[in-house]
């Protein structure tokens, strides 16, 4: 079995935390080896906790693990919240020249690094973050070589000479380390391996520059910010742009504007901003524009934790908005699935002419980890622009008297599209009740032809789509596991270790759709226990689960603002088990 | 773009519902004119409109058009400009609609200088929702949700263009029909965001700033030796408290439209049939 590496760096917020994991991060990467990270970080800029956690392996690692081998403690704090997770193995990097006196309990073993001097000795002060690299590279028997790539990565921007300077800084601290201690029994293994290492926020960007997006309006918000941070500078190389609004609702209405225009586009939020979209949302569906509205959940209510991970929305994003509005709701569960539901989700809006919230949250969007480029292959996207007509092919939607109209009242309720420019497609687009031609309406017949024209193109997409859940484990399994969003990973590893060490083997289907959603009732009634697990406190996903197979199931929720680790989903699956057993005996 | 249309083509089949009288029709009329004589058509136009008795006019139009929710017109019109720089875009909405719920959006727009054509429909009041005080009716101005008046400063709409840094700040009045549709033209003609505010009384509602007001007090600055270009000038005439104005009472002749300012000339709604060729280094950035 290969041997995980646990690694984390904590101080205070500023003090180039995340910077530091970051380069860890991808020269673990560059040696072939998986990684998976996780960050722990309070709402504020300077002061404050923060942490950069780094679980890395020959395997695929896909989930957070409550074990730490290594620690670099820039602060007492660092030490005092991650106690639980240190054990009789763990590694504890400290620079006693510090202030601080460190008080590390006497099982641990603490490595006491001059981090400020040895960085002053390579070229600065600023340097000692990457002097705890190499000591670290020291203590684990990884070439302190591997660093360099990264070194040049990060630093390749500011000359030739603070790449050297930092490159001296981690041959130091390996260098220190290497000297005064010795002992330590961690030898991490690398690959030839070529590994992408990216998190969700950049999948989903990557994945609608693929899928052809071109202009992108939105406005700062965590965890969000990084879709429009990624975008930026690049969809330009395309032939796009990126908008900062003004504010959520000049967002969604710039990113409608540009898709009656005829492109491809997309705005992205959180909850809060999610809120203040909600009526333009109505807008979108009723004149059938073609819009993706990706949602980053974090906890709410209101302002709620920014920075911590949840799954509340799904009750806004199925129900919310007055009236009744046809829409899509598609949730990636890992960061490749990121990038390809973000292309799935431009398919449907544009050929259903309906807008689709691609939902992520917090978790997906804030932790990096790697994959083979292949799994990001863009040879195969394709792009379906629906039902977009052009000068010649207009004629067929034409009225007697030569008018356009767009709301045709088609059988599988898919209407024409005409961009703007094309002859003879002038019309009217409203989020009025209106007939097919666009123009307001309070007829009865033609209201009802238009609200179920809009319910048909779900059923049209319904019967044309695939919808499936993504599925592993046994399949005849007495015990089904149903989830949603970023759970998969730690739901995937939590189901390894339930096999290989207790040869408990369950069946466990993730669910990508939550709108309209996959069929569960073969699958539920098959099991003897179902239960199912997200990170709200009602279980939002378990109601509608409920509400479709008229069945009760079990409930694993988590509302602490943490994700689901391995470690806890194996025990809470293994107790489900238990009563699954029960009932079969 | 052919050189026959007619500012009739602009028209839409649909009747307006506007009472008789009311100052949108030759609003709507000098729009049309104007879009016809800057050599626009049908299907190289997009109008977007708010939501008020105003905003009725995407519907009375024949363009391609998008009627939205109240206040959020002028960040659609900047969605459409941006992604397809080839069309004419005219925005118009009231003074509830572009000074109230909308006003964040104005001044933004304002800064962002998309290069369209927003024409208030001002009438001092909301029209649609019967009669209540709008941003722009006078402090003692009496309605059904101002017994006494608001009681507060109208805004200032042109001063709030200015301070956004407007490069084109024009007023006119809807039933001066020649000057009207010459101001709009001139607004479209302008390389960047034309701000148009026009005086389009209501006669059902606002029994105070009526045609006869507007008519005797309104002082037209093509008839003055007011120059447009010169800032300080065009400062005194928006903060002149007094005197009602009518005309081009600003513009910047340096202007330079954002699309242009971030190189952005095609059209967005082109894109090929696949992931773009070199797309697989979006992948390799991530090694
Ligand atoms: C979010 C929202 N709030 C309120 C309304 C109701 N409403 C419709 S029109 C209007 C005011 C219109 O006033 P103005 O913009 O001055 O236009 P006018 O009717 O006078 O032309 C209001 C408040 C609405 N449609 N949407
Ligand atoms: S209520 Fe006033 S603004 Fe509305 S149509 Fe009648 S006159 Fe015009």
């Amino acid at each position: 079995m290969a041997e995980d590496l646990n690694w984390a760096i904590g101080g205070e917020a500023g003090d180039g935390i995340d910077s530091t994991g970051k380069i860890f991060a991808q020269a673990q990467s560059r040696a072939g080896r998986h990684v998976f990270t996780s960050k722990d970080f309070a709402s504020r800029i300077r002061g404050g906790y923060t942490a950069y956690k780094i679980r890395s392996s020959t395997e695929r690692v896909q989930s957070v693990v409550d074990r730490l081998d290594v620690l670099v403690a820039l602060t007492q704090r660092t030490i005092d919240e991650n106690l639980d997770e240190l054990h009789d193995r763990s590694v504890v990097v400290y620079d006693g020249e510090r202030s601080w006196e460190a008080e590390i309990p006497g099982e641990i073993d603490a490595v006491d690094v001059p981090l400020k001097s040895l960085a002053e000795e390579a070229g600065g002060a600023i340097m000692r973050n990457v002097v705890a690299l190499g000591a670290v590279c020291a203590i684990v028997d990884f070439p302190v070589e591997k660093l360099d790539e990264a070194l040049e990565k990060r630093f390749g921007g500011k000359g030739e000479k603070i790449v050297e300077n930092n490159k001296q800084a981690a041959r130091l601290g390996a260098e220190y380390v290497e000297e005064n201690y010795d002992g330590f029994d961690y030898s991490l293994e690398t690959t030839d391996n070529d590994y992408v290492l990216l998190n969700g926020d950049e999948a989903i960007g990557m994945g609608a520059i693929a899928a052809g997006c071109r202009f992108y309006a939105g406005y700062p918000i965590t965890p969000a910010t990084d879709v429009m941070e990624y975008l930026t500078g690049r969809i330009d190389r395309f032939g796009g742009h990126v908008v900062q609004a003004e504010d959520e609702l000049s967002a969604i209405n710039m990113a409608l504007g540009a898709a009656r225009a005829g492109a491809r586009s997309m705005t992205a939020t959180s909850g809060p901003g999610i809120d203040l979209m909600t009526e333009t949302f109505g807008l979108v569906a009723t004149s059938e524009t073609p819009l993706v509205i990706c949602d980053v959940m974090r906890a709410g209510p209101s302002t709620g934790m920014p920075t911590k991970q949840e799954q509340g929305d799904l009750n806004m994003l199925l129900y919310g908005g007055h009236g009744e509005i046809p829409r899509f709701v598609v949730a990636p569960t890992t960061i490749a699935e990121c990038f390809h539901k973000t292309v799935e989700a431009f398919n449907l809006a544009e050929k259903y002419q309906t807008p689709v919230y691609l939902v992520s949250d917090l978790a997906l969007a804030v932790t990096e980890q790697t994959f083979a480029p292949e799994e990001f292959d863009m040879d195969a996207v394709e792009i379906d622009r629906g039902n977009v007509v052009d000068e010649d092919s207009i004629d067929e939607y034409l009225d007697e008297q030569g008018r356009f109209q767009p709301h045709y009242d088609a059988a599988d309720g898919v209407s024409p599209r005409a961009f703007p420019g094309t002859t003879a497609g002038a019309h009217m687009s409203t989020g009025l009740e209106h007939d097919e031609l666009g123009r307001r309406t309070e007829d009865t017949e033609e209201r009802i032809d238009q609200v179920e024209k809009r319910q048909r193109k779900v059923e049209t997409a319904q019967n044309e789509e695939d919808w499936s859940p993504r599925e592993f484990g046994d399949p005849d399994a007495d015990t089904l596991v149903l989830s949603w969003g970023s759970n998969e990973g730690a739901i995937v590893e939590a189901m390894d270790h339930l096999e290989t060490e207790e040869n408990l083997s369950v069946r466990f289907l993730s669910v990508p759709y939550m709108f309209p959603r996959p069929d569960l009732s073969d699958a539920i009634e098959a099991a003897e226990e179902t239960v199912v697990v997200e990170c709200n406190a009602n279980g939002q996903f378990a109601d509608v689960v409920e509400h479709d197979v008229l069945t009760r199931v079990e409930r694993v929720t988590k509302f602490d603002g943490v994700r689901f680790d391995a470690d806890e989903l194996a025990d809470a699956i293994r107790d489900v088990a238990a009563d699954a057993d029960e009932v079969t005996a | 773009m052919s050189s026959d249309v007619r500012f009739t083509d602009f028209k839409s089949d649909k009747q307006p519902t506007w009472c008789p009288g009311c100052g949108d029709f030759g609003t709507m009329n000098g729009m049309m004119k104007a879009l016809a004589n800057t050599g626009n058509d049908p299907d190289n136009t997009f109008v977007v409109a708010g939501i008020g008795c105003s905003g009725k006019i995407g519907t009375y139009m024949h363009s391609y058009a998008l009627h939205g929710v109240h206040g959020r017109a002028l960040p659609v019109g900047s969605g459409v400009k941006i992604a397809n720089p080839d069309l004419e875009v005219m925005v118009a909405g009231g003074d509830g609609d572009g000074y109230s719920i909308g006003a964040g959006h104005f001044v933004h727009a304002v800064r962002r200088n998309v290069d369209m054509t927003y024409v208030v429909m001002d009438n001092r009041i909301y029209g649609l929702t019967k009669g209540q005080a709008s941003p722009t009716s006078r402090e003692d101005f009496e309605t059904s949700t101002s017994p006494e008046g608001p009681k507060q400063p109208p805004v200032n709409p042109l001063a709030l263009a200015h301070a956004a840094g407007a490069t084109f700040i024009a007023q006119s009045f809807s039933s001066d029909a020649q000057r009207h549709t010459e101001i709009v033209q001139q607004a479209i003609e302008h390389d960047g965001f034309g701000f148009v505010n026009v005086f389009s009384p209501c006669v059902t509602f606002n029994d105070v700033d009526t045609y006869d007001y507007f008519r005797d007090s309104l002082v037209d600055l093509a008839e003055t030796d007011h120059d447009p270009t010169d800032e300080q000038e065009a400062k005194e005439v928006i903060m002149d408290g007094e005197t009602e104005h009518m005309g081009v009472i600003y513009q910047d002749e340096e202007s330079v439209p954002f699309s242009e300012l971030h190189g952005l000339d095609s059209n967005m709604a082109e894109i090929p049939d696949g992931a773009p060729e070199d797309a697989m280094d979006l992948v390799r950035e991530f090694y």
